[in-house]
């Protein structure tokens, strides 16, 4: 009883009040630290040609999902000598993109964030060693039929991250 | 008062010469005219055109131990002329003068209702900057916002061909000898002139288009719409701005923007508006090779109202479109405010404001 008159007096009502407001607070902060944002982990998933296979994609997508990673699909370029390295490439960005968003799309689906990338160099090895040198990432998948045996040679010896060449069957590309 | 730009494809053209020259004829008509500042560059022809003008002495400069001379602009405006001649438009000033750059000494010489004729070469341009380092290989420090040319009352088109300049370079009219063969080696070939000449006459044409289509849109549009168009004179064609922020998402904004851009032959611009004192992330490099690849302009503009930043931004580069991602909602006392959307509507009456939505939750 005497609990109860304690409980029923202004000011501790007041207390119960703030308590329950402190409470939702609390809630709502780790709530929003919980939030699903970008993964600290990242997997850096270069590629070049005009299609993507889906095997490769699936299996990057499916090593994102598993080490709660980002994937950074990245679309390499090829800028010909007669250009400045730097110079627009709106043609090839016009290939890269659509690709670049069918794996955002998939990735989304799956749940995976992604932060997506083009890279310009000489050569695709080029163009590679100037992803590495901008990129922070743990992983790098690399689809086998992109790279020749001497990329992928210098690829384990140059790469500072683990590396995983995948060598997809003959099936129907992406995109 | 009025500014006139003498706006020339190279060095040696002959801006400065027929600035001198317009300059004399001022004079003649009983204008009171007077050299505020003055590149020879050992020319005899020009020095001879600048003589008899009075000159405004220049202000001398200390700077690590080097002598530097400077445009003088409270002298000028002591001085008071009618007009004042003022080489070099885009020329970045000694440190610890009022203002960094010539141009905005040139804007307080105006505001004293001075007139003036200024001089600048096509490549100093801000938005041509990319495009001439393309052609060129060469990378201009020294650039100057369209937005000045796009206000100046009157823009001249010194013209020369490639070969005739190159005739002035090889008789040792622009450069002293010992300079020649670098020059030609270098800046000086009939391809990158050529270029550079057909930048220059595309600039002049689309300043003289948008200054006609801004009296047109004058005439017809109600005194509360002019805002956009009167200070955004080089909208000729469409000119889109994306809203951007260094963080993946906006890549999608990125692209969908660009392929707005290429559909309407447009130029893109992509702004992050910064928190002021913010450190640029490292994730803005990646934006940046981005915009590069895309021959997009990523402009880095710091200040707490987005919307008053986009506008301002919307207005220098004659913007037509505004393309933005959908808007977070806001928190705490944020809410209070109005919406960012709604803000950008009504601070760019004339221009298009498109939501860019993320089609990666839409059903498949």
């Amino acid at each position: 009883m005497s609990t109860v008159l304690a409980l029923t007096a202004p000011k501790d009502l007041l207390l119960v009040a703030l308590a329950l407001v402190c409470s939702g607070l609390t809630v709502a902060l780790v709530r929003r630290r919980r939030a699903p944002g970008i993964s600290p982990r990242r997997i850096l998933f270069p590629f070049a040609g005009e299609g993507l296979s889906e095997p490769v994609l699936s299996a990057a997508l499916r090593l994102a999902r598993a080490e709660h990673a980002t994937l950074v699909p990245a679309f390499l370029v090829r800028v010909p000598m007669a250009m400045p390295l730097t110079a627009p490439i709106p043609r090839q960005c016009g290939e890269a993109l659509p690709l670049l968003e069918a794996v955002e799309q998939r990735a989304a689906r799956a749940g995976i964030p992604v932060d997506t990338r083009i890279e310009r160099g000489r050569t695709y090895r080029h163009a590679l060693r100037e992803l590495l040198e901008h990129e922070r990432y743990d992983r790098l998948i690399v689809p086998a039929e992109d790279f020749g045996g001497a990329d992928v040679a210098w690829l384990l010896e140059h790469a500072g991250g683990e590396v995983v060449v995948l060598r997809p069957a003959r099936i129907p590309s992406v995109a | 008062m009025s500014h006139t730009v003498f706006l020339g494809m190279a060095a040696g053209v002959g801006k400065t010469y027929r600035m001198l020259q317009e300059g004399r004829a001022e004079r003649l008509g009983g204008c009171d005219v007077v050299i505020g500042y003055l590149e020879p560059h050992d020319r005899p022809e020009t020095a001879a055109q600048a003589e008899g003008l009075e000159v405004v002495p220049r202000r001398t400069v200390d700077h690590r131990g080097v002598r530097l001379e400077e445009l003088d602009v409270e002298a000028v405006i002591a001085r008071a002329p009618q007009l004042v001649l003022i080489d070099e438009l885009a020329h970045t000033n000694a440190p610890g003068l009022a203002h960094a750059k010539r141009h905005e000494d040139v804007d307080d010489v105006l505001a004293a209702g001075i007139d003036v004729f200024s001089t600048v070469n096509v490549q100093h341009l801000e938005s041509l900057n990319d495009m001439v380092a393309d052609l060129t290989g060469v990378r201009v420090r020294e650039t100057l916002p369209d937005a000045v040319l796009g206000r100046a009352d009157e823009v001249v088109l010194v013209d020369l061909t490639p070969e005739a300049l190159l005739d002035r370079l090889r008789a040792g009219k622009i450069y002293a000898a010992e300079r020649v063969p670098a020059a030609l080696n270098g800046f000086f070939k009939t391809e990158q002139l050529a270029a550079l000449r057909e930048l220059a006459l595309r600039q002049v044409a689309e300043e003289v288009e948008a200054k006609r289509l801004v009296r047109a849109e004058e005439l017809l549009r109600p005194r509360q719409d002019r805002l956009v168009a009167t200070v955004a004179p080089q909208a000729v064609g469409e000119r889109l701005l994306a809203l951007v922020t260094p963080r993946p998402s906006s890549q999608r904004i990125v692209r969908r923007a660009w392929r707005s851009a290429q559909r309407l032959g447009a130029e893109l611009d992509l702004l992050w508006v910064a928190p002021p004192g913010a450190e640029p992330p490292a994730e803005l490099d990646a934006l940046r090779r981005l915009a590069s690849a895309l021959g997009a302009h990523l402009l880095v503009e710091y200040g707490d109202r987005v919307a008053d930043v986009v506008r301002r931004v919307a207005e220098e580069r004659g913007s037509t479109y505004v393309l933005l991602g959908r808007p977070q909602h806001r928190r705490g006392l944020g809410r209070l405010r109005e919406p960012l959307l709604l803000e950008l509507l009504d601070a760019l009456p004339g221009v298009d404001v498109r939501v860019i939505a993320d089609r990666s939750h839409r059903s498949p």
